[in-house]
């Protein structure tokens, strides 16, 4: 088997309480295919914080997740607002999230450093006005 | 110890998930913030909070937590209790304040049990 599988998912910012959808639906998958559970906690983690961001931050967007034999790639793509500074967004604790995401449990400054933590590779293209696409990889 | 043991040691109402109520427990972990909850990779941990939103459920299924506690007398809502149902996620609810709620927990012999890998 040397065929890619490729998955897409439409997030909408619209209603917080769906976000992580597609992140259990990638879970679920994965769980099928037999990857091995640390590879899945890792891909679960990892996109469900760039889930949670996209809402969060922008005006939601679309996850693209290809699955092949050597690895998973999880791409994030939005058309939020950019980040301003993408090595302070790196730090752990440094947040811009408003309090009223900060009450629904989330905006501690972690979401980055966290998807960086459980990735083996991690790049963040973005430009202020036109959106961000993250780009992690999980190594199989 | 299993849920059923952490239950009896809070004393703590069962809201959902009663057949899964022998699950093993190995950890607990108590936070209002998911993202710190998510930092860091358990083993059959349990999960504290006062959060009482779907994301906690979630944030529980990506973690595989074996059961969440709503402290301070939090009662979740149906969505919540439908989500719970739907990943498999027994609920508990209990008064106590999640100082106290950690505190019994951790003197019957649970602990932290994150692994830390930088």
């Amino acid at each position: 088997m040397s065929e890619c599988i490729e998955l897409r998912y439409e997030v909408s910012s619209e209603d917080f309480t769906r976000a992580g959808e597609a992140s259990s639906n990638v879970k679920k998958k994965l769980k099928q295919m037999g990857v091995s559970p640390a590879a899945i906690t890792k891909v679960a983690i990892a996109m469900y914080e760039g889930e949670i961001n996209m809402v969060i931050h922008a005006d939601g967007g679309h996850i693209e997740v290809t699955i092949s034999e050597e690895e998973i790639e999880i791409k994030l793509c939005d058309r939020g607002p950019g980040i301003q500074n993408v090595e302070k967004a790196m730090q752990a604790g440094y947040s811009t999230a408003p309090d009223n995401i900060r009450a629904l449990g989330f905006g501690a400054g972690m979401g980055l450093p966290n998807m960086k933590k459980y990735t083996d590779e991690m790049t963040i293209d973005t430009e202020i006005g036109v959106g961000t696409t993250v780009t992690m990889k999980v190594k199989l | 110890m299993t849920v059923e043991d952490v239950r009896a040691t809070l004393g703590a109402r069962v809201i959902c998930g009663e057949e899964y109520l022998n699950r093993e427990v190995y950890s607990a972990c108590g936070s209002d913030m998911m993202s710190d909850v998510l930092a860091f990779v358990k083993d059959r941990s349990v999960l504290l909070t006062g959060l009482c939103n779907p994301q906690v459920i979630r944030t529980a299924e990506m973690m595989d937590i074996v059961c969440v506690i709503f402290v301070r007398g939090k009662k979740p809502d149906d969505m919540i209790i439908e989500l719970a149902k739907e990943k498999e996620i027994p609920i508990l609810c209990t008064g106590h304040r999640m100082f106290s709620a950690c505190g019994m927990l951790y003197a019957r012999g649970l602990n932290g049990g994150a692994s830390y890998n930088e």
